[in-house]
């Protein structure tokens, strides 16, 4: 019972890593999973204001509910092209 | 055509592949490493991704594209990993009758690209490297 979480570009940096997961019974929706990996690494406050979420890669707000089997990704504004 | 890529871009192999007898325009934008960036001298670039959304988001402006101007087909590849200044990072070919909307409907494709597709650029200078967050 997990959701696998992503983190890319400086967020990946701040963290550590690139994926992990989290234990879907300990948490409800994008912003609870981003306030766990805040608590572990507290420099990733500072990304809160522009962070964008990808639940199942499609872009989600803070309060999309998260479930079992979701694939949750935290990355910074883009920069491609 | 979308594709993510880790080799150099072939712009020919791409332009041979959406050109059709019918087409009269085929409107290319060639994205390229620039030697400078925020007043500082860029010696190389790497690309991250969000591999599968990416590719999903830039099937999405395709077909966005095809929809909303009057152009035949579209093609966009876009490089991921290391890359030299002067090297190809991301290539949009636009095949239409006419050169108007093939004209507009690559310059929404970029423009799009550069707001909602996954991809990342880090930037490397001789003194440190920075990510750089938000299009321009």
């Amino acid at each position: 019972m997990s959701i696998r979480v992503l983190f890319f570009a400086s967020l990946a940096d701040v963290s550590g890593m690139r994926e992990t997961t989290v234990d879907a019974a300990a948490v409800t929706d994008v912003n609870s999973v981003f306030n766990i990996f805040v608590e572990k690494f507290p420099a990733l406050e500072k990304y809160r204001a522009s962070l964008l979420f990808a639940l199942n890669a499609e872009f989600a707000r803070p309060e999309s509910p998260v479930r079992d089997g979701d694939e949750l990704a935290f990355f910074p504004p883009v920069s491609g092209g | 055509m979308f594709l993510l890529v880790r080799e150099p871009i072939d712009i020919q192999q791409i332009i041979h592949a959406i050109q059709m007898p019918e087409d009269g325009a085929v409107i290319l934008f060639d994205g390229v490493v620039r030697n400078n960036a925020r007043d500082k001298a860029v010696r190389f670039l790497e690309y991250d991704a969000y591999e599968s959304m990416a590719l999903k988001k830039l099937q999405e402006i395709g077909a966005r594209a095809k929809s909303e101007y009057a152009i035949r087909d579209i093609a966009i590849v876009h490089r991921l990993g290391h890359m030299e200044v002067g090297e190809c990072s991301v290539i949009i070919a636009v095949a239409s009758a006419h050169r108007g909307p093939a004209f507009d409907a690559c310059r929404f494709a970029i423009d799009t690209i550069k707001k909602i597709v996954p991809i990342w650029k880090k930037e490397f200078y001789t003194d440190g490297e920075i990510w750089i967050e938000g299009g321009h």
